[in-house]
């Protein structure tokens, strides 16, 4: 039977670097050299996760995104460049996440734990973040126990970022859920309704652990 | 002694010999001398030889005899433009330029093309074709040479248009075809010539035995001449001694009259009897200021011809003809003047000192060469002059009544005598205001008033006494005289501001030229004082990666089209002036000149009028020259100087170059070293600190190789911004997240004030900013020290600073700390090639801020800021978002 993760890389050391890091986790993992050999693998009952290199030597990795999230694929992004455009690119065209190379093994763990507990769906009940309890149903925050009064555009904000704990969610689609397409480029409203929520939740505002920035791409709320 | 030295036009003209197509010209006395024949004849010997001959053009005139000798060669179709209802058969230069024969036969030289053809001329085809290596042998008859025109036109009474410069022949081998003139009239009268219809009647005045025999012995002389001069050259040029120039200076003195053509011609013929170089010159005296137009166009043409014909040409200031010509005589050591003299009436010649006469009296060493000219017609000397002048003429009127007014008045005190010097106020009144006519008006005036009101018998124009005549007379004189005077100080001072203006303007384009500094305010400099000094439209073109294109134009941007394009390729190609009123693509608008310079042609000017005519008049035609000159020597100064420039910027980045190198070299070798021992230690089985090495040097050679990606990026100019607004809270969190682990041990404090405004930033560059700061940071600071990163509302904007608790930075170094491999003195245990700040520095100034360094004001160690300016800080955080 396929492997629940397929990664989809042409470097033999990176494969054999990240096969190491999932399998000493407890991951079955596949392996793919190329685009075709690696969408033939994925298209394969079984597979849930592929970990895609964008640099592939037969097709542009980018076009593989689509193909695999339509196949109801969980596809995490491994890119070299730092550039912030690739990265929104992919999570707009389907990705759940992206990874820049040389990357943390812990940090590619995270995300592919993160991933992996998406795809089951979100589990009903409260999203529990050390001590900040989001109910999404009852659209209640509380804080040690007691109920944080939240404006409505924050309290929209973080169900945005609660629909998928650890998940990368970029500016556009917050501001187009939050405010509608119309704002799309308005990123300064977001700034402030964050800095707003951070007040309000997190220990210390000035230095963030709840809602992290991810320069240029996006927030995460951190679970 | 110089005369051993090779003279350099004859070393240019022996030069051009040899390496350009060969010319060879068969020259005839008349058409029927069987020069065509002897072409074909002499080509024929060539193909023989075993030469590629081609026939680009012959007339055969429908001689079987003639068309029985071209049937071998093979013939170029002509190219046939329809002019009007005609249709042109012309010959086709491309072609013959495609086909690239060893050998053209180009009939007639003389020929004018087609209108629209690339040259007006044929003989300019043909130096192309020379140009491109390609021998020619052609035609022509001896009436066609420039030089001899007028002369063949004197005792033939036909003139012929079609005319080729003597420079065509100079530069050829000439060989006459030769027939006696009874044989040709035979030949004529045989039918054998063939004649156009709307031309016999003159030419059979033409075919007369004594211009025949005329013509010959001019044909002759000519080749002789050519023979000699080319001997000649040779001789110069290889420098044999004894044979040198004879040192001889022609000067020809060219005024308004009619002849000035025949008197450039003349000094030609003499200047090359006796190999010497000659001048035109024209002296702008206060009377050529008031000139007619038709004799303005007639000096131009004159100085036209001249340039053509190969002199040099001299446009000087000066107060009368005769000191202007003696003053440049004397400073171009002229040997030899040749000057018109117009035959005038005995009485004219008594008015007038004759410059002829004064000349001879005043010149010493120089030979005079009168050439007698016609007068110059009636209508141009009077055409400045216009309709009665009634205003003037009544104002004076009103003067003389005012005066015999007050005469009546003081007669009485001071006696009848004394009144006739009364009268000589309004006669110099109106003599110095209204000129020679209302002024001679007004003397008659006054004596008739005078004579009236106070001569006896009184109230009679009747005149007792003779004394009373002179009277009349004195005030008729100083009318004349005084207005005279007037009129002739009043156009001095123009034309002395005229020449002022020149050159006060020459100075200023040289100075405007000079604080120029780029490409572009040079074309504009140049444009606009050109168009301004001659009154045109202006366009300057440069060699640009498509091809030439427009740099500047005054006053506005033209649209110029394929003709004009062409023309200005060619005068970019070939270095020499094209379009209007030049030798080649003349039915372009713009004249074209290249701006010639040590470097080679850099850059074209094109001039335009609205009203057609040579875009530079020919009196301008020296201030332009000059222009064109310090146009010239810019364009050079600004060439040489982004040379230089890129030759240092080029050696300034090899230096940085060398000195990255060396810096990678101990960067990467360090961690390397320790990261292949961690990696031994570890396949060997030994464990303990080794994985923890590897982590650390592995990540810091990832900083290393970040940094110089970064370093390159910024060096090749691909740092493209896009800033958003930014919370400076996001973007410290972010950097301090993927710098966990670098920041392990030590104490980070985060003082962000949460009503700290947005800013502008680029969310990248600015991670990268903060990743090498706060990393610097974490490398300098001893361990378990505090770190602090503040944000602050300053005055002028936001500051974001890093500050550390290490060995703070060395006095008077700050900012030289942001350069490239900077590093504080015997600190660099912690690795990082120095590439950190400078990167910081360049992505600070990408986003339009700035980076500053400086040691902590409250304790040790130093605090590193990037200051955001108050235009670049959000304001007002709208209620939209909450």
């Amino acid at each position: 039977m396929t492997a629940p993760i397929l990664i989809i890389d042409d470097e033999p050391a990176i494969r054999r670097l990240v096969r190491g890091a999932l399998e000493r986790a407890g991951h079955r993992v596949d392996e793919a050299a190329t685009a075709a050999e690696g969408l033939a693998v994925a298209r394969r009952p079984g597979c849930e996760l592929v970990l895609l290199d964008l640099g592939l030597p037969d097709r542009d990795g980018m076009e593989l995104v689509p193909l695999l999230t339509a196949a109801d694929r969980a596809v995490i992004v491994l890119t070299a460049r730092t550039d912030t455009t690739e990265k929104v690119a992919a999570l707009d065209l389907g990705a759940d996440d992206y990874i820049v190379k040389p990357f943390d093994t812990e940090e590619l763990l995270a995300r592919v734990r993160t991933a992996l507990r998406h795809r089951g769906g979100t589990a009903p009940g409260p999203i529990l973040c050390g001590t900040i309890s989001i109910d999404l149903l009852r659209r209640e925050v509380t804080r040690d126990g007691e109920i944080v009064l939240l404006t409505r555009k924050e309290l929209a904000l973080l169900a945005e970022l609660a629909r998928f704990p650890g998940r990368v969610i970029t500016h556009a689609q917050l501001l187009a859920t939050v405010w509608g397409a119309a704002h799309v480029g308005d990123v300064e409203y977001l700034r402030v309704t964050v800095r707003g929520l951070r007040r309000k939740l997190e220990v210390d505002p000035a230095s963030p652990a709840l809602i992290r920035n991810d320069p240029g791409v996006g927030y995460r709320l951190m679970g | 002694m110089t005369d051993a030295r090779p003279s350099p036009d004859a070393l240019l003209r022996t030069a051009r010999r040899e390496n350009r197509g060969q010319l060879k010209i068969l020259l005839g006395a008349a058409p029927g001398v069987g020069k065509t024949y002897e072409m074909l004849r002499q080509g024929a010997a060539m193909q023989q030889a075993g030469r590629d001959v081609v026939v680009g053009l012959v007339e055969t005139h429908g001689r079987a005899d003639t068309e029985a000798l071209l049937a071998p060669f093979e013939t170029l179709p002509r190219r046939t433009t329809s002019h009007g209802p005609h249709t042109l058969a012309e010959f086709d230069i491309d072609a013959l330029l495609a086909r690239a024969p060893q050998v053209a036969l180009v009939d007639e030289l003389a020929h004018t093309n087609a209108p629209g053809s690339r040259h007006p001329k044929r003989w300019q085809d043909i130096e192309e074709l020379r140009d491109a290596g390609i021998d020619v042998l052609t035609t022509v008859n001896v009436q066609h040479v420039e030089s001899l025109n007028d002369i063949v036109a004197g005792f033939t009474h036909v003139r012929v248009r079609e005319t080729v410069p003597d420079a065509v022949l100079d530069d050829a081998e000439i060989e006459l075809v030769d027939l006696p003139p009874d044989e040709l009239i035979e030949r004529l009268k045989a039918g054998k010539i063939y004649v156009p219809e709307e031309a016999s009647r003159a030419l059979g005045h033409f075919f007369s035995k004594s211009n025949l025999s005329a013509l010959r012995e001019l044909a002759l002389r000519r080749a002789a001449e050519t023979a000699r001069r080319q001997m000649l050259d040779l001789a110069h040029s290889s420098s044999s001694a004894g044979q040198g120039s004879t040192g001889e200076r022609i000067v020809v003195a060219i005024g308004d009259q009619p002849g000035a053509e025949t008197l450039v011609r003349t000094a030609k013929r003499l200047a090359d009897a006796v190999a010497a170089p000659w001048t035109a010159l024209v002296v702008e005296t206060p009377r050529s200021a008031a000139l007619a137009p038709a004799a303005q166009a007639r000096v131009a043409a004159a100085l036209k011809l001249a340039g053509t014909l190969g002199a040099a040409i001299a446009v000087v200031p000066a107060a009368d003809v005769l000191s202007g010509l003696r003053a440049w005589l004397h400073e171009a050591r002229a040997t030899m003047l040749v000057i018109g003299k117009t035959r005038r009436s005995w009485w004219f010649t008594l008015r007038h000192r004759s410059v002829v006469d004064a000349l001879v009296r005043d010149l010493e060493g120089i030979s005079i060469h009168v050439v007698p000219i016609a007068l110059a017609t009636a209508s141009d000397a009077r055409a400045t002059e216009a309709g009665w002048p009634w205003r003037d003429t009544a104002l004076a009127l009103v003067m003389v009544a005012a005066m015999t007014a007050l005469a009546q008045l003081l007669s009485a005190f001071i006696g009848v005598n004394a009144v006739d010097l009364l009268y000589l106020v309004p006669v110099i009144a109106a003599a110095s205001l209204f000129g020679l006519r209302a002024s001679v008006f007004t003397s008659i005036a006054a004596a008739l008033a005078y004579n009236f009101f106070f001569l006896p018998p009184l109230y009679t124009f009747t005149i007792a006494d003779p004394a009373n005549v002179v009277t009349i007379m004195v005030f008729v004189g100083v009318a004349v005289l005084g207005s005279r005077l007037v009129g002739r100080l009043q156009r001095e001072a123009n034309i002395g501001a005229r020449t002022a203006s020149e050159n006060a303007a020459l100075a200023a384009f040289g100075q405007r030229l000079a604080t120029t500094t780029d490409d572009h305010g040079t074309a504009t400099a140049i444009c606009d004082e050109v168009g301004r000094m001659l009154g045109a439209q202006t366009v300057l073109l440069a060699q640009r990666a498509g091809g030439l294109a427009i740099v500047a134009a005054c006053p506005e941007m033209p649209v110029l089209n394929l003709i004009d394009m062409a023309a200005a390729e060619w005068a970019q190609d070939r270095g020499e002036p094209a379009g209007a009123d030049t030798a080649t693509l003349t039915a372009s608008d713009w004249q074209f000149h290249p701006l010639r310079t040590a470097l080679g042609g850099l850059a074209i000017v094109g001039i335009a009028r609205q009203e057609r005519g040579d875009p530079v008049p020919g009196d301008r035609r020296l201030l332009f020259t000059t222009l064109i000159g310090q146009a010239a020597l810019a364009w050079e100064r600004i060439r040489l100087e982004a040379d230089a420039r890129e030759v240092g910027a080029l050696k300034q980045r090899d230096a940085l170059r060398v000195t990255l190198l060396a810096s990678i070299g101990h960067d990467l070798k360090t961690p390397l070293t320790a990261v292949v021992a961690a990696a031994e230690a570890l396949a060997a089985g030994q464990h303990g600190p080794d994985a923890a090495t590897l982590t650390a040097e592995a990540r810091r050679l990832r900083r290393v190789f970040d940094d110089l990606v970064e370093m390159t990026r910024l060096d090749s100019g691909a740092v493209r911004t896009r800033t958003e607004a930014t919370d400076l809270v996001d973007a410290i969190g972010a950097a301090v997240h993927d710098l966990k682990a670098d920041l392990r041990g030590h104490r980070l404090v985060l003082d962000v004030p949460p009503s700290l405004p947005l800013v502008e930033a680029d969310p990248r560059l600015l991670h990268h900013i903060l990743i090498n700061l706060i990393g610097n940071a974490a490398k300098f600071s001893p361990a378990a020290s505090g770190i602090t990163i503040a944000g602050r509302r300053t005055p002028g904007g936001v500051t974001l600073s890093v500050l550390d608790a290490g060995p703070g930075l060395p006095a008077g170094g700050e900012a030289g700390l942001f350069e490239r491999f900077a590093r504080v003195e015997g600190d660099d245990r912690s690795g990082g090639t120095g590439l950190g700040l400078a990167i910081v520095k360049g992505f600070a100034e990408a986003m339009g801020l700035s980076a500053t360094a400086a040691n902590r004001s409250d304790g040790p160690g130093a605090n590193f800021s990037v200051h955001w300016p108050d235009a670049k800080v959000r304001r007002g955080t709208g209620n939209a978002a909450v």
